[in-house]
Parts: structure tokens; C-alpha cells; sequence
């Protein structure tokens, strides 16, 4: 098997490629759910309808990809630098807890936009330091961000819980252990009424374009890509690897904490170690099935909320076990991958 | 002080280490093969995932324990034959690839085992590993219990030590598998073919990944159930680069790791104030610091994550 | 023994639209040095890869003592007795020489490798040709002579009757490549055959017994060394004459930049070890030597991607020993890299952004920290019209340039800024001719408009053509300059050599 460089990447194969392997996604997953004995058309037929077969339901979709938009983006961000930020979901959780804890009364006597700023300001900052530090390491001592991302998740998580049983623990609440909550003048308004979905949909459309316009149009959108692409390249042109690594870890992972601000702001209103059904991973997916591209991200974390509200749905209706739900996901993700290579390469035998 | 010292002092400290160090023996090996080759399997944590699942869910089913822990090395092998044929024959990107072989893995596991096993206010159980008894050996004082009153599968763990070892440095496949980790274009001169040793490499050590988490299956708990590798497998990919890619150093740092880990447990219990997730955050703690020590002086294998395609240079 | 040992028939091969091999056809007699001659992109080392089997020829068959060879499959070639030492060595730097060696010439289940006999066979072949070296020895440690010979062992360690070397003298010093070819001599001895990849006619006539010449992918000439002149194979291989363009002489003015006693260090090769020069205004000074001396230090320090760890770098009597590439650039300095696919370039860029990366800081191509591009594209439409950069647009992936156009682009982005001082760091390596002329053609302009330039090349040829002085490199120092119509041939191999006592300074 041989491949030769496609002469240009064409944009229609970009918009093909995450669609045919989501395709090539369903119909593997099909002989899964077969497997457990129900009919492949009755299943998704199920997951179509919890997810989008009503009002409710499309913004229950709608709510449930808000946080993914943020990780998504976060990804996009880091990867298109070559910054493997896999710690998107200990981001989101430190976002998260920040929020709650300072929301809690700290700045609840504020008004509420100029809170709410302030929150997702801070949190966003947490965020960020807590992704600028694998990448210092990698700078100064070459370590892999990668590992050290992942095994930073589990810390983070673990402080959460530290916190939320400890310091931060809601003393009214029973059962599971949870933070205290976010004052309620805090919490974000409903976009649509007597339904769960609120204007952090909004607030994540914005990031998604400011994304878009600093990647195309700004300076450091162009300094960015071209440290992904090739920084031997890069520094010699005079672009500052390190501080353009540091931005780029700034701006993932305060995109990845506000996922959590968001989501404590949004729907929950509090904190629990359980929050995140893996946000941070999903964000992953949806960024390699966007192609990296800020409209992409938008559009694929629609498509994975929809997977992941179905799922429920069907799994309540058909005894299909709702962790189809992440093998869909994943395969998707290899089949992207794979689809990527064929807008770069031609195949010959 | 003295409490220290009385942890280190028991024989079932010891005992606990090799327990413990287990798994991430395997983990390591496999890691360490794969990497040699020159391929990063992020895989590893999914991978060890599938491999506790299907290694238990043989034995659930009446098949016996060395049958659940070959149908888990062959899960692994199949999981690795996938990242293979992905980073190597398509030359994907190896850290994307991984992950999604990890979520891959993972949540085909617990798809599986929540279709096949009914689930009711605990999970279902299968009859573990025996500790083996040996004749004059397990009635030794302190190293009786420390070393003889242990499951077949860390003894295993233990000679694939020496095996791996063997292989890579003494013989002609382990020369290859080594030569297509530093210059796969050299391996390709001498009329070898190094995407079939790297395929063949990956499989293997993602083999040995399974079974390591057959293990916690299969001799450590009796049960299985979502999220018990618990990061085993990125800690293995650390202590990779903590052992500068060599089998006996592999052994060192699994077993010094082990033994942090066997000491908070007990230390937890010596002291009761202290929240217990502070402990349960050491291992990661201790796996970044480790990578943080090695890493300017790590001897890495020059071709690692850089996919071979002929003709391009 | 009767017929050639190795036969090459109507060989074709082609690389999308680029046709690399056509018909090509001749053979290798027993106990022959066959030269296989051309410039580069002429096709000779993608014609030693089909005879290796590293790559498969779309139509032609090779056959080694009259039988077919296997195609595409290295194996079956070594079986057949060719060995290979390739252009870039494939050696494990990690590894011994010994399992360098032996590495494909055991059954992979085998439980143990047999390496006291394969140590006495090594140290066997290494007395018997010539070749010393340890087999215990890490590759990584080796000096560039002593990874060739281990190269060169690897081939014979497998009983190779046909030996193939590529460009072998590449890295190689005068004495090291003369003592090679007399090993390649005795080896005919020995019953082997031998054919070499070479662009440099004095070897060629040198060494060889039988000169095949390639020009754009087909065999343009066969002649018998002795025969033909280097004079004749020169015309023949370059074919059509583009004339380079020639430099007049005229006076230079005061010094724009000047090294002393510069040191830089490198991970890989060698460094510098306190360089002395200066280039004045409007003059080239070229730098030469064998590869590996130092060159590549000397390119980056002068690039600003390293920093020298004493001595000192001054620009227009400024110190600029600490500068980043975006000070050295701020400045007016011109940087041509090296390896133009991997720093000069980003391939998956469009050209109006190569064409203004090194600048994306000025307020001419941003403003607030948005980028201007409407001032960028016609900037780089500027350049495409300049320079005849051909096959682009502004908006034009880059990677779809071809070499010499990359370069143009390159060399553009840089004059166009009109720099007092241009490091112009081996530009034309890998070029064809039209591309080569055009290149030459404006560093010349450059100088007679009164810039510095420093031109580091391994063509000795073009540094002659180019520079009003030359210096030569050698393990990390440089020699006095000398006036380059005071130097010839015999002069310059001793300074590369190292030979330093009979310059003239200036």
C-alpha cells in the first residue's frame, strides 16, 4: 500500500469525512445493539426520538452539548498547536468548583452580571494555570503533557471530592456527598422557558466565534497554527514558541474550566464528583470530528449530545445497554481519524 | 517515625507489594515492548480495562482461570492488532489513535458486561486465584509470607520479566523489534519488514496489557466493574520513561511504586485524621514527579512515534 | 565468467507526473567501478532503489547474473548478492556495531543469537578490506568516516558480490575519500563488483573504470573512463548550457557584521570553536567545507535559533551575540535556512502567510493584532511577479511549489526587504540548473546593491563562482580568508583539509 500527497486538501472532503465516519460509526454499532437481541432501526429509531423528537427533549440536546461545545473548543484550540491537552475533564471540574465555592456567598452580593463575569472570569483562569503548568514542564524538562494531563484528571478529581466532603460540603444536602450551591441570583437564565436550557448556550456560541476570528484573522491565530504545523519552521521565522505555547495552554484550558462554570451555573447549581460523564474525553471527539474548526465543534457536539441524550432515552425503552452511547463516540473517533488521512493522502496498491 | 517503621517491618507490607506491583508489571512490559518498537499505545488504559473484563467473564461463564486469563491476552491482542493497523500501516496520529482505542476498549467492556451479566444489588463474583502454597518455602518467617503465599499470575509477571529481557537483548527478534524502534528504515534495508515487527510487537505487548488487568479480576478483587483501572495504565506509560525503557528497571520502579502505594494504604488507616483522598493522590503525584526526574535523561528509542512510509524520508 | 553480472533493461519509473527513470538501460560487468553520473533530480538514486527493491519499477526488469530479480523487495536483492550503502546512512545510533550488522541476517526464532561468530566474520571482513572498526563500539559515537565503513560492512557481512554506494563521498574529506576508493579497488579485487552514485566529475574520473551519465531520467551517454574528460561528461550532463551568471569584481566598503571567537555547541556534530570572520558591504564571503565541520552551527548562530556560548556577534557595531531570530530579522538581517521543507518554509500555509511570517509583528502586515491581508497578498503577489516564482498564487498552498520555487519564495520574502547582511546558507542544494542560475543571479544583484552576504555551500564550484573571499571550515574554526582568484583547486582541498599554513591573508 502506497500513498501519494494529495495535491490540495478540498473542503468538500473536510465536511465528508466527519460525516462518513459517523455513518461508518452507526452501522458497526448496529451489530452491537443486534447483538443484544433489539432491531438496529427500533434502536436509533428511539435515540432519534429521545433526543430530538420534542421540544423538551431538543433542548435537553441542546443543554447537554453546551459543556461539550467548551471542551470541544478547548481541544481544538490545543490541538491545532500541538498541545495534547487530554486533561480538558479535570479542568472542567476545578472550573467547576471554583465556581461553586466563590458563588457560593463570596461574591453573591455582587450584582448578578457583574458576578457572574467575575466567575467565569476566575474559574477560566484556574483553568488555564492548571493546563500552563504540564506544558511549562514540557518546555523546560520535555515532558509529555500528555500523560501528565491524564494523571492530573485523576488529582483533580480526587481534590473534588476532598473539597466537597470537607470545606465546601453542602451540610442540607443527603445522600451523595455535594457542594454547597451556587447562590441562586447567580444562575443563568433560561433561554427557553419551563425547560433547562440557558443562555450558556449563547455564552458558548460566542466562544466558538471568537475562536473562529482569532484562529482566521488575529496574529497569534496564524503564530498558533504554524507552532502546530511545524515550529522548527516557526521559530525560525521569529515566532516565540514558548510564550505562543503558554497562550494556547491559557486559552485551552480556561475554555475547558468554563465548561464547568458553565454547567455549575447552568443546570446544576452545585458540585458533585460525579458531574462530568466525561466531558473533558468527549471534548476530544468533538474536536477531531470537527477537523479542528470552531463551526465544526459546534456541529459535533450537537451530533455527540444527541448520541448521549438518546442513548438514555433508548436505553429506557429498549434494555439496550446506554453505553452504546461511548462506543458510538469512540468509533467515531478512529473512523475520523482514518477519514482525515484520505483528505491528505491518495491510496495506491 | 515508629509507625513507619513497624509498616515497613511486616511481612504483609511485602506481601501487599507484589500484589499491588502486578498489574503494573504487566502494564510496563507491555508498554515497554510496544515503545521499543517504536509505537506509543495509549490503548493501555482501555486495553487493561477489556482485558478484566473478558478474562473474568470467561471464568464467569465455567471456563477456568488460565482460559480467562489467555481469552484476556487475546482481547488485548485484538485491541493491539487495531491500533496497529491504524498508527502503523496508516500512520495515524499515535496519541489520538490511543485515546480513542482506551474509550474504545473501555466502554466496549462495559457494554458487553452489562449486556452478558445480570447485575443485582452486587456485582456477581467468580473464585479468584489461589495463593500457591509451596512445600518448605511458604512456612519461611517473614519471607514465606512476603514471597511464597503469592497468585500464579505475579509469579508469571515476574519471569516475563526475565523473558522480555531475554528476547530483546539476546535474540534476533528482539534486535529487530529494537532496530525498528531506532531507525525503521535500516530494518527495511536488511530485507526485514518493519511495519509487520512493529504490528507484531504491539500485539504482543498489548497482550500482556490484558492481562494485567485480568489480574485485578482475576486474583485481586473477584468482580468486575466500571472505572477499576483507575489511571494503572498511564501511571505504566510514566514509570516506561522511569525505567528507560528496560525490562529490569521496569521491575524496580513497578515494585517502588507498589511499595508507596501498599505504605499510604497502611498509613491511612495509622492515621485517622488526614483525608484519605490526600493518599489516594500520591501514586499520580509520584508517577509526575517520576517522569519529571528521568525525563531530560531518558534514552529515548529514536524512531518512537514516527510513522514509517517507504520512500519518504 | 562470461556476461555482465548485473543487467538493467528499459527501466521506467514515475512519480505521479514526474517520469524519474526512462528506459533506462546498461550493465555491470564483472570487477567493474561503474560511475553512475548526473546532477541532482537526474534519477540515479531512484534507479539504485529499484536495483535494491526499495522501490518497484512501473515497467524494465533487472536481472543479477542473468537471472530476473524479485522486484521491490529488498530481501530477494540481498539474496541475490547486491548490497547497498546508502546516502543517509540507516544505522541505529542506539545500537552496537555488531547489531548494526547482523541485524535481518539471522531466522527471527531463533532463540539466541550467534554473536562470537558473527564478532569473528566481523573483525574477518574488516583486516581483509580495510575497514577498521569495533564491533562493540555504540554507532551513535562513531565518527562519519567510521559509520560508513560499518555501512560498507554491513554489505559485505552479507556476502555481497554486487556492491551499490550512493553518493559515498558526500561526507567525506579528500584523504578519507581517496583511502576509499582504494578500498573499493581492492575489493574488485576480491571478485566484487561496484557501482557509485556520484555529481562530482574529478572522482568519477578518478575512481571509476566505466561512466554511465543520467540527465532528466534517461542515460544520455556511456563512455569508458579513460576514454572521455571531465570537460566532455560536463557537457553531457548538464546538457543545454544555462549559463550561471558571472560576478564582478568591485571594491566592498567598511564591515556589516563580524564573529569573534564564537563558540556554539551542538547535540549532533560538530560546533563551533571560536570562529573568526567579518563580511563587508557588498561583497560574499563564502564559506567551505566538508560536511559536518560546523556548518550547520554556523548557520544557526547566524539565524539566531542558537546562541553562541562565548565570543561575540556584532551587526553594524551592535552586539548581537543574544538576539532572537525576531531581533536578527527587526534588524535587517536576511536568513536563508538551510533545509528549506523544514524551516523555510510551512508547506501547509498559503504563500501570501510564508511570505509574511517573518513579519507578522510589523505594522505593515498588522494592525491591533489582526492581520492586514490585503497588504500581505499583495506583498506576495509582489514577489511571485519579482522573482518568477512560477505555479503560485498568493493563495497557493505552498507545498505545491516546487524546490527551486520555494526557494525563490524564500530568497524573495528576504530581498524584497532590502537586508544589509543575508546569510544565504547552502541555497541551492537539491536544485536543477534554471533554478540554480536564477538563485545566483540574485545574490548577485543583492551585492552589487551593497549587501553582506555570507554563503555557506558544499559546492565548491558555485563558492568559487560567487565569492570575493573564502574561508574554510574545519571542525568547528576557519581558516584565514583568501581572495577567491587567488585560490585554486589544490589550495582550497588543503584548507578544507585543514592545511592551513600556506594562505595568503588578506
Amino acid at each position: 500500500m502506497q500513498f501519494e500527497r494529495r495535491a490540495d486538501v478540498s473542503v468538500t472532503l473536510l465536511v465528508v469525512a466527519p460525516l462518513a465516519a459517523i455513518a461508518v460509526a452507526l452501522l458497526l454499532c448496529a451489530g452491537l445493539i443486534a447483538a443484544a437481541g433489539v432491531s438496529p432501526i427500533t434502536a436509533y429509531g428511539e435515540m432519534l426520538r429521545g433526543a430530538l423528537g420534542s421540544r423538551l427533549s431538543i433542548t435537553e440536546t441542546l443543554t447537554r452539548a453546551i459543556p461539550l461545545i467548551f471542551t470541544g473548543l478547548a481541544a481544538a484550540v490545543a490541538f491545532r498547536a500541538r498541545v495534547w491537552n487530554i486533561g480538558g475533564e479535570g479542568q472542567f471540574y476545578i472550573g467547576a468548583l471554583v465556581t461553586a465555592g466563590l458563588g457560593h456567598s463570596l461574591f453573591a452580593s455582587l450584582p448578578a452580571p457583574i458576578a457572574i463575569s467575575l466567575l467565569l472570569a476566575v474559574s477560566a483562569i484556574c483553568g488555564a494555570l492548571l493546563l500552563m503548568a504540564p506544558v511549562a514542564l514540557r518546555l523546560r524538562f520535555g515532558v509529555d503533557e500528555v500523560v501528565v494531563t491524564l494523571l492530573m484528571n485523576f488529582i483533580v478529581l480526587l481534590f473534588v471530592g476532598l473539597m466537597v466532603e470537607g470545606p465546601l460540603k453542602d451540610p442540607m444536602a443527603f445522600g451523595w456527598p455535594q457542594s454547597v450551591p451556587v447562590d441562586p441570583s447567580l444562575r443563568l437564565p433560561r433561554l427557553v422557558p419551563r425547560t433547562r436550557l440557558h443562555i450558556g448556550f449563547l455564552v458558548a456560541l460566542v466562544a466558538a466565534l471568537t475562536v473562529w476570528i482569532v484562529q482566521a484573522r488575529t496574529v497569534f491565530g496564524t503564530e498558533m497554527r504554524a507552532a502546530g504545523l511545524s515550529p522548527r519552521a516557526a521559530a525560525f521565522a521569529g515566532i516565540p514558541l514558548p510564550r505562543i505555547l503558554m497562550s494556547v495552554a491559557f486559552l485551552s484550558g480556561g475554555l475547558a474550566a468554563l465548561a464547568g462554570s458553565v454547567e455549575v451555573l447552568g443546570p446544576t447549581g452545585y458540585v458533585t464528583t460525579t458531574m462530568s460523564p466525561g466531558f473533558g474525553y468527549a471534548g476530544i471527539v468533538v474536536a477531531m470530528l470537527a477537523a479542528l474548526h470552531p463551526a465544526g465543534v459546534v456541529a459535533a457536539a450537537i451530533f455527540i449530545a444527541t448520541v448521549f441524550v438518546g442513548a438514555d432515552a433508548m436505553s429506557r425503552a429498549t434494555g439496550v445497554p446506554s453505553f452504546i452511547a461511548d462506543v458510538i463516540m469512540s468509533v467515531s473517533l478512529l473512523a475520523m481519524l482514518t477519514a482525515l488521512l484520505f483528505t491528505t493522502y491518495r491510496i495506491k496498491r | 517515625m515508629n509507625t513507619t517503621l513497624d509498616i515497613l517491618a511486616s511481612a504483609s507490607l511485602w506481601a501487599a507489594v507484589l500484589r499491588i506491583a502486578t498489574p503494573l508489571i504487566f502494564g510496563v512490559l507491555g508498554a515497554l515492548i510496544c515503545e521499543r518498537a517504536g509505537v506509543l499505545n495509549l490503548g493501555i488504559e482501555g486495553i487493561m480495562t477489556m482485558g478484566a473484563m473478558s478474562g473474568w467473564l470467561t471464568v464467569y461463564w465455567g471456563g477456568s482461570l488460565w482460559f480467562g486469563l489467555l481469552a484476556a491476552a487475546l482481547s488485548g491482542m485484538a485491541f493491539g492488532w487495531l491500533h496497529a493497523k491504524l498508527t502503523v500501516s496508516l500512520g495515524l496520529s499515535q496519541h489520538v489513535t490511543g485515546l480513542g482505542i482506551t474509550l474504545l476498549a473501555a466502554s466496549l467492556s462495559y457494554y458487553l458486561y452489562r449486556m452478558w451479566v445480570q447485575v443485582g444489588d452486587l456485582p456477581p463474583t467468580i473464585t479468584p486465584f489461589e495463593p500457591i502454597r509451596f512445600p518448605v518455602l511458604s512456612d519461611l518467617p517473614f519471607l514465606g509470607e512476603a514471597l511464597f503465599a503469592q497468585t500464579a499470575p505475579t509469579y508469571l509477571a515476574l519471569a516475563f520479566v526475565a523473558l522480555t529481557a531475554w528476547i530483546l537483548a539476546r535474540t534476533p527478534l528482539g534486535l529487530a523489534v529494537r532496530m525498528a524502534g531506532e531507525n525503521p528504515h535500516a530494518v527495511d534495508a536488511q530485507g526485514l519488514n518493519p511495519l509487520a515487527i512493529r504490528t507484531g510487537a504491539v500485539m504482543a505487548g498489548s497482550a500482556l496489557m490484558a492481562v494485567g488487568g485480568a489480574f485485578l479480576t482475576m486474583a485481586a478483587f473477584n468482580s468486575f466493574f466500571p472505572t477499576m483501572v483507575q489511571g494503572r495504565g498511564w501511571i505504566c506509560i510514566a514509570l516506561v520513561v522511569f525505567a528507560s525503557w528496560q525490562p529490569g528497571k521496569a521491575l524496580i520502579g513497578a515494585l517502588l511504586f507498589a511499595l508507596f502505594d501498599a505504605f499510604q494504604l497502611r498509613l491511612q488507616t495509622a492515621i485517622p485524621g488526614a483525608p484519605y483522598q490526600l493518599f489516594l493522590m500520591a501514586p499520580y503525584v509520584l508517577s509526575i514527579l517520576a517522569l519529571v526526574l528521568v525525563a531530560r535523561r531518558a534514552r529515548v528509542p529514536e524512531a518512537l512515534m514516527q510513522p514509517y512510509r517507504r520512500g519518504e524520508r | 565468467m562470461t556476461g555482465p553480472v548485473l543487467e538493467l533493461n528499459r527501466i521506467t519509473k514515475r512519480f505521479g507526473a514526474l517520469v524519474a527513470n526512462d528506459d533506462v538501460s546498461f550493465q555491470l560487468g564483472q570487477g567493474e567501478i561503474l560511475a553512475l553520473l548526473g546532477e541532482n533530480g537526474a534519477g540515479k538514486t531512484t534507479l539504485m532503489n529499484i536495483i535494491f527493491g526499495h522501490y518497484t519499477a512501473d515497467s524494465g526488469e533487472v536481472r543479477v547474473n542473468g537471472r530476473l530479480l524479485s522486484p521491490g523487495q529488498p530481501r530477494a536483492a540481498i539474496a541475490a548478492g547486491v548490497g547497498m550503502v546508502h546516502q543517509h546512512f540507516t544505522l541505529a545510533g542506539n545500537l552496537t556495531v555488531l547489531e548494526n550488522i547482523i541485524i535481518g541476517s539471522e531466522p527471527l526464532l531463533r532463540p539466541d543469537s550467534r554473536r562470537h561468530e558473527a564478532d569473528a566474520k566481523i573483525r574477518n571482513l574488516s583486516r581483509t578490506f580495510g575497514l577498521p572498526v569495533d564491533p562493540a563500539a555504540r554507532v551513535g559515537d562513531l565518527s562519519v568516516g567510521e559509520r560508513q565503513r560499518v555501512e560498507i560492512l554491513k554489505a559485505l557481512y552479507r556476502d555481497s558480490r554486487i556492491l551499490i554506494l550512493d553518493e559515498p563521498t558526500a561526507v567525506l574529506a579528500r584523504p578519507e575519500a581517496e583511502q576509499l576508493f582504494k578500498t573499493l579497488k581492492g575489493m574488485t579485487a576480491n571478485g566484487l563488483s561496484i557501482i557509485f552514485i556520484s555529481h562530482k566529475l574529478h572522482e568519477v574520473m578518478a575512481a571509476s573504470s566505466r561512466v554511465v551519465v543520467l540527465r532528466g531520467g534517461r542515460v544520455v551517454a556511456e563512455r569508458a573512463t579513460q576514454t572521455t574528460s571531465a570537460a566532455e561528461l560536463a557537457e553531457v550532463m548538464v546538457g543545454r548550457s544555462v549559463k550561471r551568471p558571472t560576478r564582478e569584481p568591485h571594491a566592498s566598503g567598511r564591515p556589516v557584521i563580524a564573529a569573534s571567537d564564537l563558540c556554539v555547541s551542538q547535540a549532533h556534530g560538530a560546533g563551533l570553536d571560536g570562529a573568526t570572520f567579518e563580511v563587508r558591504e557588498g561583497e560574499i564571503l563564502g564559506i567551505v567545507g566538508v560536511s559536518g565541520n560546523g556548518q550547520a552551527a554556523l548557520g544557526r548562530v547566524l539565524s539566531g535559533v542558537a546562541h553562541a556560548s562565548a565570543g561575540e556577534l556584532t551587526f553594524q557595531g551592535e552586539d548581537i551575540t543574544r538576539l532572537s531570530p525576531r531581533g536578527l530579522i527587526r534588524r535587517g538581517i536576511g536568513r536563508i535556512p538551510e533545509d528549506r521543507h523544514a524551516e523555510g518554509v510551512i508547506g501547509d500555509l498559503a504563500v501570501w502567510e510564508n511570505a509574511v511570517l517573518e513579519r507578522l509583528d510589523s505594522s505593515v502586515y498588522s494592525s491591533w493584532g489582526f492581520i492586514r491581508r490585503t497588504e500581505s497578498r499583495s506583498f506576495a503577489a509582489g514577489l511571485i511577479s519579482r522573482f518568477d516564482i512560477r505555479g503560485a498564487t498568493p493563495a497557493t498552498r505552498t507545498r505545491q511549489l516546487s524546490g527551486g520555487n520555494m526557494q525563490k519564495l524564500i530568497l524573495g520574502r528576504n530581498l524584497a526587504t532590502a537586508p544589509k547582511f543575508i546569510l544565504a546558507n547552502q541555497p541551492t542544494r537539491g536544485l536543477d540548473e534554471g533554478a540554480i542560475a536564477a538563485v545566483h543571479a540574485e545574490l548577485l544583484a543583492a551585492r552589487s546593491a551593497g549587501a553582506a552576504i555570507l554563503l555557506i555551500s558544499e559546492d565548491l564550484d558555485e563558492a568559487v563562482a560567487l565569492s570575493d573571499r573564502i574561508q574554510a571550515i574545519v571542525k568547528g574554526r576557519l581558516s584565514r580568508p583568501v581572495v577567491a582568484g587567488e585560490a585554486d583547486a589544490r589550495m582550497l582541498g588543503l584548507m578544507m583539509a585543514g592545511v592551513w599554513e600556506e594562505n595568503h591573508a588578506v
